[in-house]
């Protein structure tokens, strides 16, 4: 199993939350702002899944696995 | 070679009160991206298809300035003026100062912490439909005043002035609205959000427009203010007051969907995204406009095209969805169109949700032998109106 590692472009965010809804344990939202904070850059292997669905579900394109295109 | 075919009307016609037009399964097969005609004269696109929707809505070529232009009727031109403020027709980066301001107000883990007021909002409805007449219309007792009570809350809108911002919403979202309507409605919900505002200046609350008028940086001018506060307000309160009686309605209608979460509360989550999809209320879709020449599945996008964004297409498109004009709570596929894609993606989605999810569950758990009061066919779907749903829901619930 190979790491994934997260991407996160704070400057094109938009502040849906959309990643926060999906995997709690893995993206979490600014308190003052409402932009993402990736609290787990490098998720366990069980969280894969879930942290692709947020990466092409994300509205703003911001997010993105290393090594890996854009959505 | 495409061969250009001449632009057709946006279609309205509804084969059944909970699906879209026919004509959208024929264009989403066979041209995605179509020409539209659009009342007054004036030519662009419909898109159809769920994945062009997604990647016009996320492609900066297309512009949500000037967009103040509608599907379904002609906007008076001294009214497509965008004001200052009105974030939703602006792009990145001028549009990204509005939604940085009001993100923060709307995150996943504030509408948790909300979730026991609307628990609370939602039971004390409820208490009052029990203690009163039936049958009941569930629009007026239930779906109309909680999301209008929440925003309300959240944004410091006295009691007293509610009743103002009801009514002239439902004259802008109407498409049988006079021009001269229209501008009365528009200039009276402004002013009234002025007084609003005005008001928090003297008296200092801990609502969310207190806090945008006392920023110690002061970011925002009153118009701003008045633009800001009546995109949350109208915004976060039209939809989710449709889909909550629109969802109901659907849930009647439905037994065998609405035995399903009887028996597994915990479908309750995603059965929410479901109706979402299903019933896409935003039934006239949204709409962009092209700040360059744009080649778009073979057809030539011309810059200043108006082009709409079919969501309610888009939601039934078979190849996100296996059966798609089926309601189906079960669903694996739960991601939807209907808080529509790109930066502009509805800022109080997590807010619609709570409410939906609180507010349906507890209604169907507290009356469990709720049901239509009247047949169907005299259940009055809102065709007219921007938003979709049903003018008046009249149910029984005992005996």
């Amino acid at each position: 199993m190979t790491a994934v590692r997260i991407l996160a472009d704070q400057d094109i965010c938009c502040g849906s939350g959309v990643c926060a809804m999906r995997v709690p344990d893995v993206f979490d939202q600014d308190e003052r702002t409402g932009i993402v904070v990736v609290l787990v850059p490098e998720p366990p292997p069980e969280l894969h899944v879930a942290v692709r669905g947020a990466v092409t579900h994300c509205p703003s394109l911001a997010l993105r696995i290393e090594g890996e295109p854009a959505p | 070679m495409t061969v250009t075919e001449p632009a057709a009307p946006l279609p309205t016609r509804r084969p059944s009160v909970f699906d879209p037009p026919e004509e959208f399964r024929e264009l989403r097969e066979k041209r995605p991206v179509s020409r539209l005609a659009f009342p007054g004269g004036g030519e662009g696109w419909l898109v159809t298809r769920a994945d062009v929707v997604r990647r016009v809505l996320i492609d900066p070529r297309f512009s949500s300035r000037r967009q103040n232009v509608s599907p379904v009727r002609e906007i008076p031109k001294d009214m497509r003026v965008s004001l200052p403020g009105l974030f939703i027709q602006m792009d990145p980066p001028e549009h990204t100062r509005y939604r940085r301001a009001i993100t923060a107000q709307f995150t996943v883990k504030r509408m948790r912490d909300l979730r026991a007021r609307i628990g609370e909002i939602v039971a004390g409805h409820l208490d009052r439909m029990a203690a009163g007449p039936e049958p009941a219309d569930l629009v007026a007792a239930f779906a109309r005043p909680i999301p209008l009570l929440v925003i309300c809350e959240m944004l410091g809108v006295p009691e007293q002035t509610r009743a103002v911002f009801v009514r002239n919403t439902a004259v802008v979202g109407n498409r049988e609205s006079t021009p001269d309507e229209l501008r009365a409605a528009v200039e009276g919900n402004r002013e009234g959000m002025r007084a609003v505002i005005r008001d928090k200046r003297d008296r200092p609350d801990d609502g969310f427009i207190s806090a945008l008028v006392h920023e110690d940086d002061a970011r925002f001018t009153e118009e701003e203010l008045i633009s800001i506060g009546l995109l949350l307000l109208v915004n976060g309160n039209e939809t989710t007051a449709n889909m909550l009686a629109f969802g109901t309605y659907a849930l009647l209608e439905h037994p065998d969907q609405r035995a399903l979460l009887a028996a597994d509360p915990g479908r309750w989550e995603p059965a929410v995204e479901e109706l979402l999809r299903y019933l896409s209320v935003i039934q006239f879709g949204i709409v962009r406009v092209a700040a360059a020449d744009v080649d778009l599945e073979g057809e030539r996008i011309r810059e200043g095209d108006p082009v709409v964004l079919g969501l309610p297409a888009a939601n039934r498109d078979p190849a996100f969805y296996q059966d798609p004009d089926r309601l189906d709570v079960t669903r694996a596929e739960l991601s939807h169109l209907a808080f529509g894609h790109g930066v502009h993606q509805c800022v109080g989605q997590h807010l619609a949700r709570a409410e939906l999810q609180i507010g349906l569950r507890a209604l169907f758990e507290r009356f469990k032998g709720l049901r239509l009061a009247v047949p169907s066919t005299a259940v009055r779907p809102r065709s007219d109106m921007s938003i979709y749903g049903v003018h008046e829901l009249p149910v029984r619930w005992t005996g």
